[in-house]
């Protein structure tokens, strides 16, 4: 009885969770105007990909995938490099300041981003850098998350690992290369999630920083369609379906990873 | 030693670069009037004191945006906590079956983009034809203009941000849930404690330090609510659903008042600097 009660309770929040994103898929594979009645429709009555076919003709959806994919995969790889390199250098090395250092890095976390971004759009300016990917790029290379994120996984690498392959002549950085990078590799798969994720749904930066249609992010190109399109319901919901797809998938996919970067995340903060 | 300053380098010069001195240029322009003429030439823009600070007491439209920022981060806040901390108690009991796959559910939300569900929510909440009025006639409830009403617009972007984000925190509530030791509840339960006293007895204040943490994070991403008005309703009806960031990025950069908006983003800074020392200090009291 309480078995049945439980399950009910537990399915009933599963369709309220799911059903907005059901909706969007079946939407969006309705004809124009059949998303628009009462009562509403959850099944098409004659399915139809002509929304994707617009958005891919007609609407230049192809491009923004591109940017999306370039900027989003450029963040990643760097972000990578650059944050594990860090994060060995706090977990691994003994330098004079390090653990202040280390403690200021954190206490910045709770700055907002969004503080920084108004010298930043002009020391961009600057550079010559707006309305290009390196613009989006720039303030995604390295991320304090990251850097603590990895640290704390390299800490329980064996100090002895790092000593014997010094006593072979490893350098540092074949060191960190050979015998860390690999040791850390489901942490490394955890922050390349996230950053990407992090990448492909962000949106203030990209809007600030992409004021060319051609250069538009998914993100910023959907909320662009909204200004033209808000009453091509079943247009926008294929447009959100093609945004959202793809972290979908990598979520699917490597969800085992992403929730252990949560619980990493939280036994610290 | 000297290669630890080799690896930190590349990080430490971005973070130096692109996050520390925008934050002290930032802290410095909010004390200027740098405009759309100080965009081309950067020494058009004069030293103009706390102006542009005074200017936003002063300004009907920056205390709206405050005011609905708090709503905000004080009613959906604590709202997607309960939410969370309800469907991690309800998921983590040993009766149920199928977890993996109830988790996945709730989770999905958190992982889609922002300004997709955005874009799909705008329809959900259409006063004739959306889900959500569909849903409320069962109730017999009347249809709710919900983006239109200046009443309903602000509950409503409350709404979705918790079927976005209680997910994620639900997680973290997992983790802190199991461990929790079953001793604590086998011990409870020989003393004739049921299991609402339970909850209340042992479950909460085990799971303090979890809490503290979700509500620190919870608040900061909450005060930084942008993406939702931007989409959903531009920040109205009547401004309702203007929010602080909308109200910098509008100032900043539509208007290009870089200095006020400074001014803005600063004020954001404070709150939630305040509001984490705030329940940093609560959750000292309550180890005490």
């Amino acid at each position: 009885m309480k078995k049945t009660l439980l399950h009910i309770t537990l399915i009933l929040i599963g369709i309220l969770t799911l059903a907005p994103l059901l909706w969007m898929v079946s939407a969006s594979l309705m004809p124009a105007g059949e998303a628009n009645t009462f009562p509403p429709k959850f099944i098409p009555d004659n399915p139809t990909l002509e929304h994707y076919r617009t958005l891919f003709t007609r609407l230049n959806l192809l491009r923004y995938i591109l940017n999306s994919v370039v900027v989003s995969v450029s963040i990643t790889l760097i972000s990578l490099l650059v944050n594990s390199m860090a994060g060995f250098a706090f977990a691994k090395f003994h330098f004079p300041g390090r653990d202040t250092l280390f403690k200021t890095l954190l206490s910045a976390m709770i700055i907002p981003a969004q503080v920084t971004m108004l010298p930043l759009f002009l020391l961009l300016k600057q550079m010559g850098v707006i309305n290009t990917y390196i613009g989006v790029i720039i303030p995604g290379m390295a991320s304090i998350f990251g850097i603590f994120l990895i640290r704390q996984y390299m800490l329980s690498i064996p100090d002895s690992l790092i000593e014997a392959a010094r006593m072979d002549g490893a350098s540092d950085f074949r060191i960190y290369w050979s015998v860390i990078l690999p040791l850390a590799k489901p942490i490394l798969v955890t922050l390349a999630i996230f950053t990407f994720m992090g990448a492909w749904n962000d949106f203030l930066w990209p809007l600030i920083v992409l004021t060319r249609d051609s250069m538009y992010t998914l993100p910023v190109a959907l909320a662009n369609l909204m200004g033209e399109h808000a009453q091509d319901t079943e247009l926008m919901m294929a447009g959100s379906v093609l945004t959202i797809l793809p972290v979908l998938i990598v979520f699917l996919v490597l969800q085992k990873y992403y929730i252990r970067g949560i619980m990493i995340g939280s036994v610290k903060g | 030693m000297r290669s630890a300053y080799l690896f930190l380098a590349p990080a430490m010069t971005a973070i130096l670069i692109f996050f520390a001195l925008p934050i002290l240029a930032a802290f410095l322009m909010s004390f200027t009037d740098f405009d759309i003429y100080s965009l081309g030439d950067w020494s058009r823009a004069r030293f103009i004191g706390l102006d542009n600070y005074w200017n936003l007491l002063k300004d009907p439209l920056f205390w709206k945006a405050l005011k609905n920022t708090f709503y905000f981060v004080l009613v959906g806040g604590p709202l997607s906590i309960t939410v969370s901390l309800g469907a991690a108690v309800l998921l983590n009991s040993k009766l149920v079956q199928f977890k993996g796959l109830f988790r996945l559910a709730f989770f999905a939300p958190v992982v889609t983009t922002l300004v997709a569900v955005a874009v799909v929510w705008r329809y959900v909440y259409h006063p004739r034809f959306g889900l959500m009025n569909y849903l409320l006639g069962f109730f017999g409830i009347n249809p709710v203009d919900w983006l239109g009403d200046p009443t309903w617009a602000m509950p409503a972007l409350i709404i979705l941000a918790v079927w976005k984000n209680f997910g994620y925190n639900m997680i973290i509530f997992i983790a802190g849930l199991q461990n929790i030791p079953e001793e604590l509840y086998e011990a409870a339960k020989m003393d004739g404690a049921g299991p609402f006293q339970q909850f209340w007895n042992i479950t909460l204040p085990m799971l303090a330090p979890t809490t503290l943490f979700v509500a620190i994070i919870t608040m900061i991403g909450y005060f930084q609510f942008f993406a939702e008005p931007y989409v959903m309703t531009q920040g109205g009806p009547l401004n309702s659903t203007l929010s602080i960031v909308l109200l910098m990025y509008q100032e900043g950069f539509r208007a290009w008042r870089m200095g006020y908006s400074a001014a803005v983003a600063f004020v954001l800074f404070f709150i939630i600097l305040i509001g984490s020392l705030i329940q940093f200090r609560l959750q000292k009291d309550v180890n005490l």
